[in-house]
């Protein structure tokens, strides 16, 4: 395999664990445009462990995993009192934030970015991606996931039904915000190095347009989400800025022609995984 | 009579506006007399300056959210787009040598036709699709996405056909008027008096007209108003004729004030109107004229005694503060709509 590939395989692998992350809280209704703020903590949650206690990659990952998580639970108070409009910003604003610290904290390298000390291969991140799919799929198949979906359709209604909203939005913000870490700590280490410029803004937008193109109503959606946002790119080698022009038109013809993603639960049920439950419904 | 009824009961905005504005002026002055207190007098006017950028593109930001509902992305896009046009307009000409470098001020309404013309074109291809509901908590993010992909679009074929580097227009206009202590830059003065005045017109557009009591119905239910006969179809373009134009505005007095272009100046900009927006409350005209004259002096006096990234941390932070604590606003305030929180 060439390192071109390589390298995309890499990173394929890095996007499909925070497509998940965001994922995971979309599936419950909740957008979180803060993506890279998360990121940020598990990248730099890494970077510090592994550079300043020498832990290995074996500790650090799932540390910064479990230190993003419990910033997610803790956020998630506040951030939940907001919705729609209001919570996209609010989100928005924390991944500033987080950035807005590192740079300030000469102890973390400010914008000198830091360097993480040992490396994790390609194999290790596809397996991660591999265990995230995994871990998701079975975890919208679980009560949880079906109470998150019920609040993605119709909140009101389900709360009538007595699904706990805020302890299911709170419980999922924090599992994706987690999710979102893991996908920074192994950015971290197998990149071998963090800055706070890569944690941008648009890192947040383009996390979001995979779980929002792929779909959020299956675990499907941002497996083919994050994969059509990071090969078509590359396949649409038509020089430059133009394979931009050609996405940005990609993602508006999208929305006009199929808002709800590329994966739904109709098309899914229409190739045949879910033949028999379709038949039960009826 | 009804239109000086609220001056009656001594609350009309406009009013209040004068009186804040006269006190801030006398504050000012005797601050810049006060030993030592000149330099911060200084980065008040000037964060009062940047501010009143920030309020024009603000109050594009707040009226698209207050009527429809939508967080439009592209609107520092088009902020850029009047920029980078205006050069490019000032620098080649019309495309296809049609013309040599034309004048400035043609340049830079040029600049603000095509923010216009974009801006129309986003509505055509996102928000006229909005009418495809599928009913699931995340469809408000539709259009939101839409004006993503046009992001993409509209600051990559700028950098395809202008090009990636920072660019300076023909025309800086320097002009400082010496008051005691104090320099005032004039063309800034003006254009702050003009964005101020602009919004002004804008908010009595849309508490005095026909055009404005069809766009505040549609802000507290689409579905109502259709049923009392506004054309929801016709009256949604004029939001986005606006917000162009506002755009447009702001851009080009940023081009003259501080002749920069990129085809990345409109992050910086937007980001801090955004701020500004909902610290003034989303949907409010006048929370985003204070919010945005807010927002410049923080910047400038955040940078004075603090240094660039911490004054980033100290304004997102009091925007998250905000959004959690008063998702209303600072102000409070009248909005276009009821703020569909």
């Amino acid at each position: 395999m060439s390192g071109y590939w390589a390298g995309i395989l890499a990173i394929l692998a890095i996007n499909i664990i925070f497509a998940y992350g965001i994922f995971v809280t979309a599936a419950a209704g909740q957008l979180n445009l803060g993506g890279a703020g998360f990121m940020a903590i598990g990248a730099y949650a890494a970077a510090v462990l592994g550079e300043q206690l020498g832990w290995s990659p074996a500790l650090t990952v799932p540390a910064a995993t479990l230190v993003t998580a419990l910033v997610g639970f803790a956020i998630a108070f506040p951030v939940l009192r907001t919705r729609g409009v209001y919570m996209v910003l609010a989100t928005f604003a924390f991944a500033h934030v987080v950035t807005g610290v590192i740079l300030t904290q000469p102890a973390l390298g400010g914008a000198m970015g830091l360097v993480v000390p040992d490396y994790v291969d390609l194999p290790v991140l596809i397996g991660a991606a591999i265990a995230t799919t995994l871990l998701v799929f079975w975890l919208m198949a679980t009560r949880l996931g079906l109470a998150m979906r019920a609040l993605h359709d119709d909140e009101l209604v389900s709360t009538l039904m007595g699904v706990p909203a805020r302890a299911v939005q709170v419980a999922s913000f924090a599992i994706g915000a987690g999710l979102a870490g893991l996908a920074g700590g192994l950015y971290a280490h197998h990149f071998s190095f963090v800055e706070a410029q890569y944690f941008s803004a648009l890192l947040s937008i383009y996390v979001l347009l995979f779980v929002l193109i792929g779909g959020t109503q299956t675990a499907w959606g941002p497996l083919v989400g994050a994969t059509f946002f990071t090969v078509v790119p590359e396949l649409l080698r038509i020089g430059g800025s133009w394979r931009y022009v050609v996405f940005g038109a990609i993602i508006v013809a999208m929305m006009m022609f199929r808002p709800e993603g590329i994966v739904t639960r109709t098309l899914l049920a229409r190739i045949g995984f879910r033949r028999r439950r379709v038949a039960d419904a009826r | 009579m009804s239109a000086s009824a609220p001056l009656v009961r001594g609350a009309h905005p406009l009013a209040i506006s004068a009186g804040v504005a006269l006190a801030a002026i006398c504050c000012i002055a005797l601050l810049a007399m006060l030993p030592g207190g000149a330099t911060l007098a200084q980065q008040i006017v000037s964060g009062l300056m940047l501010g009143g950028i920030y309020v024009t593109v603000a109050v594009a930001f707040t009226l698209t959210i207050g009527v429809l509902n939508f967080l439009n992305f592209t609107i520092p896009t088009m902020f850029m787009l009047t920029g980078m046009v205006a050069w490019g307009l000032a620098r080649w000409g019309l495309p296809f040598g049609l013309s040599g470098g034309l004048h400035w001020a043609l340049a830079l309404l040029g600049g603000i036709i095509v923010s216009i013309a974009a801006s129309l074109v986003v509505e055509r291809f996102t928000f006229r699709y909005l009418k495809t509901r599928h009913g699931d908590a995340t469809e408000h993010a539709i259009p939101l996405v839409s004006s993503l992909g046009f992001l993409l679009i509209f600051e990559h074929l700028v950098l395809i056909v202008l090009g990636s580097e920072a660019q300076s227009f023909p025309v800086r206009f320097r002009l400082d008027w010496h008051l005691g202590p104090l320099v005032l830059g004039l063309p800034q003065l003006a254009s702050l008096l003009l964005s101020l005045g602009i919004v002004f017109w804008l908010s009595w557009l849309l508490t005095s007209t026909r055009t404005g009591r069809a766009l505040r119905s549609i802000a507290e239910s689409p579905d109502t108003a259709t049923l009392l006969g506004v054309e929801v179809t016709r009256i949604v373009p004029i939001v986005f004729l606006l917000s162009g134009l506002l755009c447009g505005v702001a851009g080009a007095l940023f081009v003259v004030n501080y002749s920069d272009v990129s085809p990345f100046m409109g992050e910086h900009v937007g980001t801090k109107a955004i701020a500004a927006m909902v610290l003034g409350g989303l949907g409010s005209i006048w929370g985003a004229i204070a919010g945005g004259l807010l927002v410049g002096l923080m910047e400038t006096l955040g940078i004075h005694f603090f240094g660039g990234d911490a004054a980033q941390v100290v304004v997102w932070s009091a925007l998250l503060a905000a959004i959690v604590l008063r998702p209303q606003g600072l102000f409070g305030g009248t909005r276009i709509g009821k703020g569909k929180l």
